[in-house]
């Protein structure tokens, strides 16, 4: 059961009030990939590719990409004013070094310490973790966008991971089709909730327990 | 074109430099920025049991995808071979050994080695079993650190757009990704260019590669796969 296409720009569009004038972002594929789409036209973002540009703009028109003008994820994309390119090394310097302010990546599990599983299924696939390890250990906040079950109905978001990790204790904010949460020291903190659902439904759907935000919000878009 | 260094040769001449169970290191990042024509050279005279280096596995027909997929090689290090189903078949079926590195650790190695060390400590996947396993620890100021070894290769190919007769390089856009590291970790390195212009016509403080780490320049063909979103 996948999300329908208003639920994923909801949830993108909620994640793009985390970014602000003058940061450097990078982003996952999926739904990560729909956040410029709510930006401010007027905000300056340099988007990060871990291919090694900094200052992605959005996809081209059609027939006028580029082939050596490709994201991470293989697909045409244009650069913006004032962007760069640099070899893998840099682009990675970056993240390390603390660079890049946000990482907005979609995950399988989630755990209330923020441990991000979204790398492996044991059996199934063993893609490689690319760069989504040092992206996950050193990028200043990571930002997971993902459904708040999977496709059989479990809960992504669980006491302890079942699948292996990616990193540990790395994620700062959940948000999903119904909710978000805060990573804080003393484990989850819901602080959202996408209307029309309530409080009940997140505590069915979500495997741990959580504290809640007295600021409670309701987000109506 | 003058070829006062002797460095700008033909496809033909470089492929007699590849021999079975050699390393092969590669520039690329998804197949952009892999050399075309050296790959098809490659995969012509039937080199056989390569360890190959890269950033991935490419696609099944695009890059560094298809020696993989024509089972040329028995050992990978890469970062992600997730668009390359076959290599992951091969995986499983226990034909094909995949080593798996953080993509700018794995950038990090190749650089390493590129530059004359034998090794980084590094601070990513400590906790992650696949990437900390039988690799030594160091502990530097209080803090624990995992030794990853510098990489090189007998040969790397890399592509690039312009050279000049020295082998000073310059690239396209996103197509530099690993190529500049690649290029310095062979020991024989083989740019495939796209055009060659004459010493000094190059602006000597936008040259990425100096020519220094540049054995073998050749003609590129161009790119003659499909891309995956074409």
């Amino acid at each position: 059961m996948g999300l329908g296409v208003d639920f994923r720009n909801r949830i993108a569009r909620r994640a793009s009030e985390e970014i602000h004038n003058g940061m450097v972002v990078n982003l996952g594929i999926g739904i990560p990939s729909l956040v410029p789409n709510h930006l401010p036209k007027d905000m300056m973002v340099m988007f990060h590719a871990e291919n090694g540009i900094t200052g992605m703009g959005p996809s081209p028109e059609k027939g006028k990409e580029d082939e050596n003008l490709c994201n991470a994820g293989g697909f045409p994309v244009t650069l913006n004013q004032g962007g760069s390119y640099c070899d893998s090394a840099i682009a990675f310097g970056m993240i390390r070094r603390g660079r890049v302010d946000i990482t907005i990546l979609g995950s399988l599990q989630v755990s209330k310490q923020g441990d991000l599983a979204n790398w492996i299924v044991p059996g199934k696939k063993v893609p490689g973790m690319g760069g989504a390890m040092e992206l996950a250990q050193k990028a200043r906040k990571v930002i997971v966008l993902m459904n708040h079950c999977d496709k059989a109905g479990n809960p992504k978001i669980v006491t302890s991971c079942t699948l292996p990790l990616t990193s540990s204790q790395c994620v700062d904010m959940i948000i999903t089709e119904l909710a978000v949460f805060n990573v804080t020291e003393k484990g989850l903190l819901l602080t959202e909730l996408f209307e029309p659902y309530d409080l009940q439904e997140v505590v069915n759907k979500t495997e741990c327990g959580f504290t809640v935000s007295n600021n409670l919000r309701k987000i109506t878009y | 074109m003058e070829n006062p260094f002797g460095k700008i040769t033909t496809l033909e001449k470089v492929l007699e430099l590849f021999n079975n169970g050699m390393t092969i290191m590669f520039g690329g990042f998804g197949g952009v920025g892999t050399p075309p024509t050296l790959i098809d050279g490659i995969l012509e005279i039937g080199v056989r049991n390569l360890t190959l280096i890269g950033n991935d596995t490419g696609f099944p027909h695009i890059g560094i995808g298809k020696l993989v997929s024509q089972e040329r090689a028995i050992k990978v290090i890469a970062s992600h071979i997730g668009s390359n189903p076959i290599a992951g078949r091969l995986m499983h079926e226990g034909k094909l050994e995949v080593e798996f590195s953080p993509q700018g650790i794995l950038a990090e190695r190749i650089r390493a080695g590129g530059v004359g060390l034998p090794a980084i400590l590094t601070d990513i996947g400590m906790d992650n079993e696949l990437v900390s396993k039988n690799k030594p620890h160091f502990l530097l100021n209080g803090k624990d650190y995992l030794i990853e070894t510098a990489l090189t290769a007998d040969v790397s190919i890399v592509y690039a757009k312009k050279a000049d007769p020295y082998g000073n390089l310059i690239y396209d856009k996103s197509a530099r990704n690993t190529n500049p590291l690649v290029a310095m970790a062979g020991d024989i390195t083989i740019a495939e260019v796209e055009e060659f212009v004459p010493l000094g016509s190059l602006n000597p403080d936008e040259i990425i590669t100096p020519g220094v780490f540049v054995d073998h320049i050749i003609p590129s063909k161009g790119v003659n796969w499909k891309w995956a979103w074409e």
